[in-house]
């Protein structure tokens, strides 16, 4: 698609032209979390200008889905302060322009759900509590994004680990939202729908749309990737142009070590392991 | 006339057949929402809350020299449903350790603090049996226009924020990145759990509310692959066994709310032992999907790939 290779380049003109004068997607100075008496988050500060994709790196437990949940108010921050579209975290930001795919589903209860139904639930944001006019054509046309749209009417509690994450991603893109923050969306997908994946993303960002994203390996993202930060420790250690890889990772044979139970992708890329000085 | 006519005709049997069908759709909507939660005992929890609520309205009765004395009965266990709901829903929120022991705390605390205050309002035991396993008999009117009244509210919060209720329930995370007003959303289940709860104690009593509200979605569940049928199934199953287990009471002198439960086990047990063959018989298509492999196999072309 024309969109991947044109797209770093906008990106950059884009967040270029705009700097200064835009308010910023995200303005988060001085984030702190304590969990349980732990600082999981210390002294954090990101921004991201409209149109700009960040790529948030680390190792496994190094703070990335604290620092995004935190960024979207899912979990209160200790102190600091975020703005989301200008407006602090609460009723007023414009909550339909985000869309967020998390790291994973929660454990399944034993009421079923359609995959139609949990993309629909996309839709709804602060303002909305029902679903709009039209939000099934847009739910499905969602799900044939991710190419799942034979499995509209299946159970997601019976789909396998890398079609629900599919489900998650439709269910973020439903809205079109003007900010993306996925975390880690391309674990447990095969190589052809994340390359529709990332297809899709270069065309949002085309488009203007901000994106967060959390990533292990780098891959099929790269050519799209603006800037990056990398945690440690729950510290900012790096942000600026994307790190090397590390060379020593590169092989095939380099193990992959995962605190959660998703499946692994095939290895695809580069495993991005950073050094930073 | 006809014995039907005549079953159809006694003004007691007609309200306790609005109550009964009220109660039977309003139930397992709440009822869906809480499975989803994975707070299936939370009904049990609010009855047993509510059985201090009822001697709470009593003793207040008793005090005030209301007649007949047990007139606030109905309105104590409202108030003390609602708020025991809201204090589980808060806990809930708190984290999920301490929680089930708060939720137990409650649950015997709740019996007990029942069986004090009666005795205390100078009533017997006896006077918290019918609240403990329903007494449909006993039905008045105004009894039946707080059970409409009620029924409506909880239909239009469960039915009209269906959606939202839902997602809010099937993925916490995802409501809050979406700034739904996720405690509000909880606490409404809540408060529609504790009035269900209140109108269901009179037909199926405070000890078997939760069956009326948990049964019939297990047996929805079987069958449904959507959360709105998983919903209209588990309410459609709720309004027969309440419809049918109260005609059975009027033709044999029986509990009804006992009755009442016993047949949504027996329509469980049944929908269990059918569901492999009623269930969409197995797809003939193979059910993996038609992707392109990740892998290139070594007597494969090389353009499986692309
Ligand atoms: N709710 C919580 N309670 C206690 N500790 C938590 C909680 N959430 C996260 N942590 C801790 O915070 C640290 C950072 O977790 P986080 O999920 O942000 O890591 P991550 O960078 O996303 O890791 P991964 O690459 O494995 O997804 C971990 O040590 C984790 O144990
Ligand atoms: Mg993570």
């Amino acid at each position: 698609m024309s969109a991947l290779a044109g797209g770093p380049t906008t990106g950059a003109a884009r967040t270029a032209d705009l700097d200064g004068a835009a308010v910023p997607t995200i303005a988060a100075e001085d984030v702190s979390v304590v969990i349980g008496g732990q600082p999981i988050l210390s002294h954090v500060s990101v921004t991201v200008a409209p149109g700009e994709v960040l790529a948030l790196l680390g190792a496994n437990g190094s703070g990335k889905s604290t620092l995004v949940r935190a960024l979207l108010g899912v979990m209160p921050a200790t102190s600091g302060t975020v703005r989301l579209f200008g407006a602090p975290l609460g009723p007023t930001v414009p909550w339909d322009r985000v869309g967020y795919v998390p790291q994973r589903l929660p454990a399944a209860s034993g009421v079923p759900a359609t995959a139609l139904e949990v993309v629909t639930s996309g839709l709804l944001h602060g303002r909305r509590l029902r679903p709009p006019r039209g939000a099934r054509a847009r739910a499905l046309a969602a799900l044939e994004s991710v190419s799942l749209a034979d499995h509209a009417h299946r159970r997601v509690q019976e789909m396998s680990g890398g079609q629900q994450q599919r489900v998650l991603i439709a269910r973020a893109l439903v809205s079109d939202p003007d900010l993306l923050v996925l975390d880690e969306p391309t674990t447990g997908i095969d190589v052809p729908t994340q390359a529709t994946f990332v297809d899709t993303v270069a065309r949002l960002h085309d488009a203007g749309t901000s994106v967060v994203v959390i990533l292990h390996e780098i891959g099929a993202f790269a050519p799209l990737i603006d800037r990056a930060v990398v945690l440690r420790h729950g510290r900012v250690v790096h942000d600026g142009p994307p790190p090397a890889a590390r060379a020593d990772h590169a092989g095939a044979h380099h193990v992959h070590e995962h605190a959660h139970p998703d499946p692994e992708p095939p290895p695809t890329g580069p495993t991005l392991n950073v050094e930073v000085p | 006339m006809s014995p039907v006519v005549e079953m159809l005709t006694s003004p007691l049997m007609q309200r306790a057949l609005v109550a009964a069908v009220l109660v039977g759709a309003c139930a397992p909507i709440v009822g869906t929402f809480l499975v989803q939660r994975r707070m299936a005992l939370m009904g049990d929890g609010i009855g047993h809350v509510a059985l201090t609520g009822v001697a709470l309205g009593w003793l207040v009765g008793s005090w005030a020299g209301v007649v007949p004395n047990d007139a606030l009965a109905v309105p104590g266990a409202v108030v003390a449903a609602v708020v025991g709901s809201l204090v589980m829903e808060l806990v809930r929120e708190r984290g999920r350790t301490s929680g089930d022991l708060a939720l137990a705390l409650m649950f015997y605390g709740g019996i007990a603090g029942g069986v004090l205050l009666i005795k205390v309002a100078g009533g017997t035991n006896a006077n918290l049996i019918s609240y403990l396993f329903g007494s449909i008999a006993t039905v008045s009117a105004s009894d039946v226009w707080l059970t409409v009244a009620l029924a409506a509210v909880i239909l239009g919060v469960g039915l009209g924020l269906r959606s939202a209720l839902f997602a809010v329930s099937h993925d916490e995370e995802f409501a809050r990145a979406s700034g739904l007003p996720v405690r509000v959303l909880s606490m409404l289940v809540a408060v529609i759990a504790a009035l269900t709860v209140t109108i269901a104690m009179r037909v199926v009593g405070l000890l078997l509310v939760s069956a009326l509200m948990i049964v019939p979605v297990a047996v929805s569940q079987l069958y449904a692959r959507s959360f709105a049928r998983t919903m209209l199934g588990a309410s459609v199953v709720g309004v027969s066994v309440s419809l049918v287990g109260l005609v059975i009471t009027y033709w044999w002198d029986i509990p009804p709310g006992a009755t009442i439960v016993v047949l949504a086990i027996l329509v469980y047990g049944a929908a269990a032992a059918l569901r492999p063959v009623l269930r969409h018989p197995a797809p003939v298509h193979d059910p993996h999907p038609e992707v392109v492999d990740d892998v290139l196999l070594a007597d494969e072309p090389e353009l499986a790939r692309d």
